[in-house]
């Protein structure tokens, strides 16, 4: 006991004595947690709308501004044709192209059923969809208005109808911030407790002074606990500074119980250090332990549900994130920040994370060998 | 030239040594090309959602059979009561839960009005609202099917089209993405690390008492990993297009030129990384936190540029890669010539002689 706390006393020295480390490990995470849920805003709204209107009736006028006042859209311009409205697709300029056939009152009224074109940009296939799909929610309503209008004796309507009354829970405002702010941060805290554990180990083996630790008598645990305690002692630290900047900047603070939280971060950390004790035992030089945690953080971000869903992803790949530690926890923070989930709700995910703390840094000891071959 | 060219043989040499991460260098991104071409989605595909039918009689059955037989959606659990759905929804079991009232099928042959509830969990709002359309469509069409061959009077009707990408394949958004994320990063990471990694040995001085100028020197330790960089280009071009099927309809010769740039700016950005850090963990944080997520987040490939706050668009106007991204979208989806591309290209090439200049000023400066 008193062997590691000697070492845990080195370890912070060594931290705390490179002002550039210290930096890096608080403050580059903050600028990030206020930038990324800030451009992060993937609420699909202020659509930009290129309106092509052959018609310029009343119909088709009133029609443009039921579009341009439903909140989803931005009137960028009216373009005098559609080759005209492509090129400000061309350019990003536009998303959508709708254009209003010439004499779309008159064949309407008529029953002539005209034909509105929705054109959607798709070479961003998410931002085309759901502009679509609002564009012709839009359109259906319209077309539901001049119907009543045009039926002038109002009359049981002899067809069946089901109307469906949507709710949101949990964010009704589907405020995007709330979900991005928790997955952020699970992030953040996943690098520093992974990266920056790793690194520090590679490093003393690049520079040698891993040599004069392996000829003292302490023991390998000693070496290994005195290595990550400090690394839990700060991402959990990041993980209380960014939760008071979350609240700070964008009101978002977890409905659910803060102890909970900790308890859940706690152990999934233990995970996150063995696997930075994992990568240095493989790893050489700082190097090669950069490109084994490059690939790990893109795999972490990318595949652990912090942007795109991962119910989308193919069978395999769903698969895969079960091996991903920070999938879980991603779905944790924002289980427990979002609807307020208790321990027990969160079970499989705990379960998941213990194994993973144990797994890995049992890997992590049994591979690292206090004297090489 | 000579100096340069033995300075080169020194920098390939000390790289094809460590075999372990030349291995990584090339075999990164062709994992990741095939992991995230494939895997990265925003299609709803069987999302769980359970139904609480208190109507139970043939209307309400055949909704949820029509749910069930789509594959946006997968039927999880048959809840009793309302009051299940929340236990479900925090356990995160269900992404949404559908209510029908008691009345449902009555109220639907007498012609009254007795609406489904459609509860989604919008802790992630994007996928609620896709689920919401989903499940409003579906029970839309129902609706439909129920009146036949009757229409409703006053009609017009709604042609959609999804320019460039039919199919709405997500490939088509993130073979571009991951492009630009790994181009950036395997250069200027790499530069970045193996420059600094000289100053921590020591190694540097040795280079800056030669008689070569610091310029030779930084400029041979950028070939090897702008040889390493196209390398993985190819491979990154040709894996897109035969494995991802994602087109290149503009100009390949193109294509491949606005890449070189971009290869150039981001070795020039780890010159210049390495020019103001003086350890491999600082500079190896800078370049992750300070180059992978702006690239993920302000490139616009994750995110819109167009939907974020002004300062922030701000912001990403002077992120390279938002730059190269939009240029290999305009190219390879958009099949757009010169003509599109051209403003673009020329920032982008104002930003790496900006780039190159500080860094080979810093460098200078560092000897004295």
């Amino acid at each position: 006991m008193k062997v590691l706390l000697v070492i845990l006393r080195k370890e912070f020295i060594q931290i705390f004595r490179d002002p550039a480390i210290l930096r890096m490990i608080f403050i580059m995470p903050i600028i990030q947690l206020i930038l990324i849920p800030l451009a992060a805003d993937y609420e699909v709204r202020n659509i930009n709308l290129s309106v092509v209107d052959n018609d310029h009736s009343t119909y088709s006028q009133r029609l443009v501004q039921k579009l341009a006042a439903s909140g989803y859209f931005k009137l960028t311009d009216y373009s005098g044709s559609y080759e005209e409205a492509m090129g400000a697709i061309e350019e990003d300029q536009a998303d959508l192209i709708i254009e209003i056939p010439v004499s779309f009152e008159r064949d309407l009224i008529r029953e002539e059923e005209p034909q509105i074109a929705v054109s959607a940009n798709a070479a961003n296939g998410v931002k085309a969809s759901l502009g679509g799909a609002y564009a012709a929610t839009i359109l259906r309503d319209f077309n539901q208005e001049i119907r009543e209008e045009l039926i002038s004796i109002p009359r049981p309507s002899p067809l069946p109808i089901l109307p469906v009354k949507p709710v949101n829970w949990y964010n009704p405002h589907l405020n995007y911030k709330k979900f991005m702010v928790p997955g952020v941060l699970a992030i953040l805290v996943t690098m520093v407790g992974s990266f920056l554990c790793a690194l520090n180990i590679v490093r003393e083996k690049e520079v040698g002074t891993i040599e004069q630790l392996n000829v003292t008598p302490i023991r390998k645990i000693h070496f290994i606990l005195g290595k990550l305690i400090p690394f839990w002692v700060l991402a959990m630290i990041i993980l209380a500074v960014g939760m008071g900047v979350g609240y700070a900047v964008f009101r978002v603070w977890p409905v659910g119980s803060l102890g909970v939280l900790f308890v859940v971060s706690a152990i999934y950390l233990l995970g996150v250090l063995g696997i930075g004790l994992l990568v240095s035992t493989y790893a050489e030089t700082q190097q090669q332990a950069s490109l084994m945690s490059f690939f790990l953080v893109m795999i972490f971000v990318l595949m652990g549900g912090l942007y795109t869903p991962i119910e989308s992803m193919p069978h395999w790949a769903q698969v895969v994130t079960r091996f991903n530690p920070p999938a879980y926890y991603i779905e944790a923070i924002r289980m427990i920040s979002l609807k307020g989930s208790s321990l027990a709700d969160l079970r499989p995910q705990l379960t998941a994370m213990v194994a993973f703390a144990i797994g890995f840094n049992g890997w992590a000891v049994w591979n690292y060998q206090k004297v090489k071959g | 030239m000579k100096q340069l060219i033995s300075f080169a043989i020194k920098e390939f040499r000390h790289i094809s040594r460590d075999w372990r991460s030349l291995a990584f260098l090339v075999g990164l991104p062709i994992a990741q090309m095939l992991i995230f071409g494939f895997a990265l989605s925003n299609e709803v595909k069987e999302a769980p959602f359970a139904v609480v039918d208190l109507a139970r009689d043939d209307e309400s059955r055949q909704i949820i059979e029509r749910m069930r037989a789509s594959n946006y959606f997968e039927l999880a659990i048959p809840l009793e009561k309302v009051a299940d759905i929340e236990a479900a929804f925090r356990r995160d079991d269900i992404k949404m839960a559908l209510v029908f009232p008691p009345d449902f099928g009555a109220a639907i042959r007498h012609g009254q009005e007795s609406p489904i509830q459609l509860i989604t969990d919008a802790s992630d709002p994007n996928l609620a609202t896709s689920l919401t359309n989903y499940a409003t469509a579906i029970i839309q069409d129902y609706q439909q099917s129920l009146h036949g061959q009757m229409k409703l009077p006053y009609s017009f009707s709604i042609q959609t089209r999804m320019l460039y990408n039919p199919q709405l394949k997500s490939a088509y958004n993130f073979v571009p993405g991951v492009m630009t994320l790994i181009l950036m990063l395997i250069s200027a990471m790499m530069t970045a690390v193996s420059i600094v990694r000289e100053k921590e040995t020591g190694t540097m001085e040795v280079l800056l008492v030669s008689p070569a100028q610091p310029l030779t020197i930084a400029i041979a330790k950028m070939m090897p990993y702008l040889l390493i960089s196209m390398i993985n280009l190819a491979n990154i071009l040709l894996l897109s297009y035969f494995v991802l099927d994602v087109p290149v309809r503009g100009s390949l010769a193109l294509l491949i030129a606005v890449c070189i740039l971009y290869l150039i700016t981001s070795l020039s950005l780890g010159l210049l990384i390495s020019s103001i850090t003086n350890s491999q963990q600082v500079a190896l944080f800078v370049s992750l936190i300070g180059l992978m997520l702006p690239t993920l987040i302000f490139s616009g490939f994750m995110f819109p540029i167009e939907n974020m706050p002004k300062p922030m668009q701000w912001i990403s106007n002077i992120v390279p890669a938002s730059w190269f991204f939009s240029i290999v979208r305009d190219l390879m989806i958009k099949g757009l010539g010169w003509g599109g591309i051209w403003r673009e290209t020329l920032v982008l090439l104002a930003m790496t002689l900006v780039f190159l200049g500080l860094s080979v000023r810093r460098f200078h400066i560092r000897l004295s």
